[in-house]
């Protein structure tokens, strides 16, 4: 079995022998067959709890997150207090009882992480033992398994390219998930999915059949080699339709038979496609403003294909009159003139121009077709284009999601930019120039906006999309068709600059300046085609839902094809159920009007809004190293100013910039933190899980604060901006403020009052709405807060059980989520700002472990909550050396709380270090008094320094152990780890 | 029906017809615009109204032959698309109208008609003079249909037509006033669509209200002001009957109706106020648009709501307000150079909110159709 796949994997397998081989058989099972699942369950249950079962199968992707993170954790986790290893990372969920399941469990999933250091531990016997039953099943399909295997293993790694964030969600879920036995709606689909895909097993010779549906719902099949990128089998069949101005199109798989994903053509398929049939839909991606501007009819011609889909399906909604006109357009280019011979009465309702087609509107329609005599098809697809581009949700890609305040509204992505509805009316739109930044954290997907002409501030408005798939494929999208619309060029993936933690995506094929330049130079006579009848049935009448609605339509297709009726009555099935599917998310119960407001704006100024991560830094891309340079110069010069202000003890910036979530969750109650941070300088686990590049280098450090000063900056303004309480810091904010201005939008800041008169209104709605948000988030945090003393004494089961519930699925647990979001967001926040600002949102320092000094910085982010969203600047071109930094947080549940709102009164505070030759322990003992209530916080941040030689787990244990003894009365909330490593270069892809 | 028949004849029906396909213009109603928002105008009374053609700057009707792709350009007067298609005419045949229908005034409307602000009493026969003006300007002037309602003494609003009905295109939308004293309106204005053939679609929802001053049509997308007349549901509805066209909604607080402060005074040209709150209203419509429309800022509210017309042998043609009312928004409008200016009186009903726009429902029926 191990054999046969040649591929990453192989290698590992030959490596370990037979447990590899199990291990790597078993996450395969799991994504193809139920029973496989189990055993994969089990392989992942096993280092958990049996108690938990299914969570692990969910998705192939997370689980191989998981799988990911385990090899940091395993070795932590054995000596992890069993609370601690159960809330953060499933790795670690073991007992401590398990240590070797643990380990086993690990392993396997480090295997399975293709390009992983075998550093892989003594294999576990137990979990071989398991694995055996799994083999079982595995065995039966070897081959298939390993092609599975091997698919799984690619959506992981492009998982891994995405932002950490992203990660940390899934993974958070998945605890979550396994946790809690509650299941994700992502979950069960996945599950579902799993299920129904029937093994296909493309045997050895690692080609795999690929069948793309076609617009004229004809159907395409070709063998493809198994690693094959999207761009091979895009180009197969673009060569197949004899289509050169391909760039408006793309594939389409679907996730879950609802979601519909593009396939990444500079990605390999089996990377994206998780389920073996590959089965695509070739569509249009980006909808030409200006058909007429396309230089070939036969690309016309397919995009009339799409837009009678999307009509019929509904999609595209227009009048009955508009209905009229396309369908007589659709039959001039099909069927010629209209011959009242040849033409009997009935002969238009054999095709399908609507949703829903009545008597009357055929007769429009063959009243119009009278009127287009002499028009050729290609005119006739012309004119059709003309009027179809005119529709307003022309080319409108919509994606459900609902606003700060719960409401159910639409995204829709198009040339010009977002446009916000609810129902079916549009309630705001921001053009790409207008918007600064776009992101997604989790599920939320977040749009940074340029200042209004008289606004000072920018605002980042965040929308909660049901989940963070949804978000994720959300977000892509509108990188994409910015860059195509807007940009003469692709953009190149982030690499430098900023530390990143996000997603490095970033579409790559030619933007539309590019294809219609190229297109340009097409020369060739126009091709031949062959317009195929809309008549025809499309196969989506089978009944695959998600099929369905791209095919409902059909093409139009060569004059004079006789049609069955048969076909006819099928599609006339097809409108009802592709027009109800399509038209339900654009309807929506609720009218209430909100302006901008309602789409929530949550003015930055909540520190927990904003999110660094996956920059698209639309108009900011150009800074130039200089403008860094002096900012970051101010910027020190702010820091400074900060400082004197601050009364607080500063970690170094490493520190800083990790600013314990604790923090946040602190209040009320004393825990003691431990903060532990591992260094390495092998690289453990797979290639797959890295998430941020960076440079960096020892200035680091220093950059880092800058950056992070930066962001403090931005942030303070937001608040200002907003009419939130002003913090602590407000005074040193507001000469940040200044300085950020200059750096980042110098023309907006004397304007916003302007925009406050002028807006009263919608200013008002907003603050409103963002009090409102603002509001709720913090009342979260109070709830859990009442108890702060019970807080510290719950017992370890407790704690367990909260964390879970923090973890909650953004679906499920709305009110949480939103917690987890503001909490995060203010780590992020207290990230950036380097701790400098942290007291202003709370009262804790932040605790950090730090250690390399290699420019680039992998990290890996394990856990959620954690502070290990940073974004940095470098500044210095350094030498490049890879470094991975991998961090887990283990944390007991009764951090949840999140300070958000709470401002204690900071007592005191101090810091003491002390070194020793691998470690270095900096303890922070930080006291509030919070409604009375005051609380002792220590964290300890322990930096363990060294090769491999030292034995991290054992001096981590050890850590953890001294610190309990050393406060017996308190509790420990939170472990931290952070590890980096120095990593070969290696491939992301 | 104080008066019904003899000075009503005139009131004309214009229509804009965007051309069988075409969007119809702006024009959908009245807009009850001025009513709210500004103050008193006597000034020139039906005076003013008598002087119909400002001399048309440039009225050049021939220049006309817009070219349909280019975007709109204010000035030259759209020729009728050839495409027939519903979005087809775009800008080109924005304004064009072939019918309209106006109503006569009840005497009841003196005492009893809803305003937003008390005042002075309504000159009943200054009333009824200023609005003979407005239809013998549609009709004898430009030439249109006028299909004239009878007054309803008990209905005592109902001249205001335009917010019982939305019609674009082939296709009329009743709707369902926010005032409960008018929906009975909406019966006469039924029955005159049938007969003029429209697709007609009532609007049933009793969660539902819309008056048609608060809808604007601007050729290319509907922009509906939510107020206290109008809700989102109504506006829901209408977007749902005219699906070609975006539909947004912009919140208005301090006036009756969207058009209390603004109009299209021409393809891709917005008249707006120079309130804050008709400023403000502009700046969401800007926002909310994928298109780039011209504005035009005259210094009165009531004055921003004007009529424009596209007829075919006249070209742009402007109805606003007089300049014995609104002399400094009379010299905004004068400087329309490709404009065919007729200023005209509406001092009378201004007192209860009426506006230029709320008397009349401009209908473009294709000939063809």
């Amino acid at each position: 079995m191990t054999t046969e796949v040649g591929s990453e994997t192989e290698v590992k397998k030959d490596s370990e022998q037979l447990g590899p081989d199990k291990a790597k058989d078993k996450p395969e099972e799991a994504s193809e067959t139920p029973g496989d699942q189990k055993s994969k369950e089990t392989f992942s249950g096993e280092a958990q709890d049996s108690s938990v079962p299914a969570p692990t199968n969910q998705s192939s992707p997370s689980s191989q997150k998981k799988e990911k993170s385990s090899p940091e954790s395993k070795g932590i986790s054995r000596f992890l207090p069993p609370w601690l290893k159960k809330q953060k990372s499933y790795t670690l969920a073991e007992p401590k009882d398990e240590p070797k399941k643990k380990a086993t469990g690990e392993e396997q999933v480090v295997e399975e992480s293709e390009s992983q250091a075998l550093e892989g531990v003594a294999q576990p016997r137990k979990s071989l033992e398991e694995a055996t039953e799994n083999r079982q099943n595995a065995k039966a399909g070897d081959k298939e398994k390993h092609s599975i295997s091997s698919a799984e293993i690619q959506p992981s790694k492009e998982d891994g390219k995405e932002t950490e964030v992203e990660e940390v969600a899934e993974k958070k879920e998945e605890k979550q998930e396994e946790k809690e036995k509650r299941e994700t709606k992502e979950v069960q689909t996945a599950e579902i999915k799993i299920d129904n895909v029937p093994q296909k097993s493309p045997k050895k010779i690692k080609t795999v059949q690929c069948k793309v549906m076609l617009l004229d719902g004809t159907e395409y099949s070709c063998d493809l080699e198994k690693r094959a990128r999207g761009q091979v089998l895009f180009d197969k069949v673009c060569e197949h339709l004899n289509l050169l101005e391909k760039d408006y199109f793309g594939l389409l798989f679907y996730e879950n038979s609802e979601q519909k994903n593009w396939l990444d053509s500079s990605k390999e398929i089996k990377r994206q496609i998780r389920s073996l049939p590959w089965i695509f839909t070739f569509n249009v991606k980006f909808y030409p403003p200006d058909p007429s501007q396309l230089t070939e009819d036969i690309t016309r011609y397919f995009l009339c294909l799409q837009l009678r889909q999307d009509i019929v399906s509904g999609r595209l909604p227009c009048s009955f009159v508009t209905h009229a006109l396309l369908g007589s357009y659709t039959l001039q280019a099909e069927l010629g003139d209209h011959d009242p011979a040849e033409h009997s009465s009935d002969y238009i309702s054999e095709f399908q121009f609507a949703p829903n087609q009545t008597q009357e509107m055929e007769e429009k329609v063959a009243e119009l077709h009278k009127t287009h005599r002499g028009l050729t098809p290609a005119q006739a697809d012309s004119q059709f284009l003309e009027n179809a581009k005119r529709l307003s949700m022309y080319g409108v890609d919509l994606h459900h999601a609902k606003d700060s305040e719960g409401v159910d509204i639409m995204l829709g992505v198009c040339a010009n930019g977002l446009l916000i509805y609810k129902d079916r009316l549009r309630i705001n739109r921001f053009a790409w120039p207008k918007i600064l930044k776009i992101s997604y954290k989790r599920s939320n997907f977040y749009i940074k906006v340029r200042p209004a002409e008289l606004e000072q501030f920018e605002s980042t408005i965040g929308f909660k999309l049901p989940n963070h798939r949804a978000a994720k494929r959300l977000w892509k999208v509108c990188v994409e068709h910015h860059t195509f619309f807007r940009l003469l060029s692709p953009e190149q993936p982030p690499k430098a600059k900023f530390l990143t933690l996000g997603s490095k995506f970033r579409y790559s094929g030619r933007t539309q300046a590019q294809t219609r330049q190229a297109s340009n130079l097409i020369d060739r006579p126009a091709p031949y085609f062959e317009r195929t009848s809309s008549k025809r049935v499309s196969r989506s009448l089978d009944g695959d839902q998600g099929l369905v609605r791209d095919f409902s339509a059909a093409g139009g297709q060569a004059a004079g094809d006789k049609i069955i009726d048969l076909e006819a009555a099928g599609q006339a099935k097809l409108k009802e159920g592709g027009r109800e599917e399509d038209e339900s998310p654009l309807k929506t119960p609720q009218l209430e009007f909100t302006q901008d407001g309602k789409i929530s704006s949550l003015r930055v100024d909540g520190e927990n809004i904003y999110v660094r991560h996956s920059n698209l830094m639309l108009e900011d891309l150009d800074k130039t190293q200089d403008d860094l340079l002096k900012h970051q110069a101010s910027i020190s010069e702010l820091k400074r100013n900060f400082m004197e202000s601050t009364p607080e003890p500063r970690p170094n910036e490493w520190e800083k910039r990790r600013i314990t979530p604790l923090s946040l969750q602190t209040q009320g109650s004393s825990h003691e933190t431990l903060d532990i941070v591992e260094e390495k300088k092998q690289a453990e686990f797979g290639i797959e899980e890295t998430l941020v590049v960076d440079e960096t280098n020892k200035g680091k450090m220093q950059v880092a604060t800058d950056a992070g000063e930066t962001c403090k900056v931005e942030h303070v303004s937001k608040k200002d901006s907003s009419s939130l309480p002003s913090d602590s810091s407000s005074s040193s904010s507001s000469e940040s403020e200044d300085e950020e201005v200059g750096e980042y939008h110098p023309h907006h800041r004397a304007i916003e009052e302007v925009i406050r008169e002028e807006q009263e209104e919608e200013e008002d709605m907003k603050r409103k709405e963002h009090e409102e948000n603002t509001q709720h988030v913090e009342a979260i945090p109070e709830g859990s807060k009442p108890v702060p003393v019970e807080h510290t004494q719950v017992t370890a089961e407790d704690l367990v059980q909260e964390n879970t519930i923090t973890v909650a699925t953004e679906e499920k647990n709305l009110s949480e989520q939103i917690k987890q979001d503001v909490g995060e967001e203010k780590e992020e926040e207290q990230l950036k700002l380097n701790g400098d600002v942290s007291h202003v949102d709370i009262d804790v320092a932040p605790q950090l472990i730090c250690c390399s000094e290699p420019p680039v910085v992998k990290t890996e982010m394990v856990t959620i909550s954690d502070a290990t969203q940073r974004t940095e600047i470098s500044t210095k071109e350094i030498p490049i050396v890879q470094t991975e930094t991998k961090t887990i947080t283990y944390e007991s549940s009764q951090l949840d709380g999140n300070a958000v709102g709470d401002t204690g009164v900071l007592v005191s505070a101090q810091t003491i270090t002390s070194e020793s030759i691998s470690t270095t322990t900096t303890t922070h003992i930080t006291k509030m008094v919070k409604g009375g209530v005051s609380e002792t916080r220590i964290e300890k941040r322990i930096v363990i320094t060294g090769d491999a030689d030292i034995d991290h787990d054992e001096a981590l244990a050890q850590a953890i152990k001294e610190a309990k003894e050393q406060h017996p009365d308190m509790s420990v909330t939170r472990v931290v780890v952070h590890k980096e490593t120095e990593l070969a270069e290696e491939d992301e892809d | 029906m104080a008066r019904p028949g003899r000075r009503r004849q005139p009131m004309g029906a214009r229509r804009r017809r965007p051309h069988g396909n075409v969007p119809g213009g702006e024009p959908m109603g009245r807009g009850r615009a001025a009513g709210g928002a500004f103050c008193s105008a006597s000034a020139g009374g039906g005076r003013a109204s008598l002087a119909p053609l400002r001399r048309p700057r440039r009225a050049s009707l021939a220049s006309l032959s817009a070219a349909l792709a280019a975007r709109p350009s204010r000035p030259s007067p759209p020729s009728p698309p050839r495409s027939m298609a519903g979005l087809g005419g775009g800008l080109a045949a924005f304004g064009r109208c072939t019918h309209a229908v106006v109503r006569a005034l009840p005497e009841s409307l003196c005492r009893q008609a809803l305003r937003s602000v008390a005042g002075p009493e309504v000159d009943f026969a200054r009333a009824e003079r200023e609005h003979q003006l407005y239809v013998g300007v549609l009709r004898g002037k430009l030439g249109l249909q006028v299909l004239e309602l009878p007054a309803d003494e008990s209905l005592p609003d109902c001249v205001f037509v335009e917010d019982v009905a939305v019609v674009c295109e082939e296709t009329a939308l009743l709707t369902r006033p926010g005032a409960p004293s008018r929906r009975k309106e909406v019966e006469a204005m039924k029955r005159v669509l049938e007969s003029l053939n429209l697709n007609i679609v009532e609007m049933v929802d009793e969660n539902a209200t819309l008056d048609g001053g608060d809808v604007l049509f601007t050729g290319r997308e509907f922009f509906v002001g939510l107020s206290k007349r109008t809700n989102q549901r109504g506006a829901e509805i209408l977007a749902d009957t005219f699906k070609d066209y975006a539909v947004s909604t912009v919140p208005v607080h301090d006036s009756l109706h969207l058009k209390s402060f603004c109009s299209m005074a021409g393809p891709n040209l917005i008249a707006i106020g120079s309130s804050e709150a008709a400023q403000k209203a502009l700046k969401t419509m800007q926002q909310m648009s994928d298109h780039r429309y011209d504005k035009l800022t005259v210094p009165d509210d009531a004055a921003a709501n004007c009529i424009y017309l596209n007829i075919p042998s006249k070209g742009h043609v402007l109805l606003h307000r007089a300049p014995e009312e609104y002399p400094e928004s009379a010299k905004v409008f004068e400087k329309l150079k490709d404009h065919m200016l007729i200023p005209i009186a509406n001092t009378e009903l201004e007192k209860i909110d009426g506006s230029l726009t709320c008397c009349s429902v401009l209908i473009n029926k294709a000939s063809e159709l």
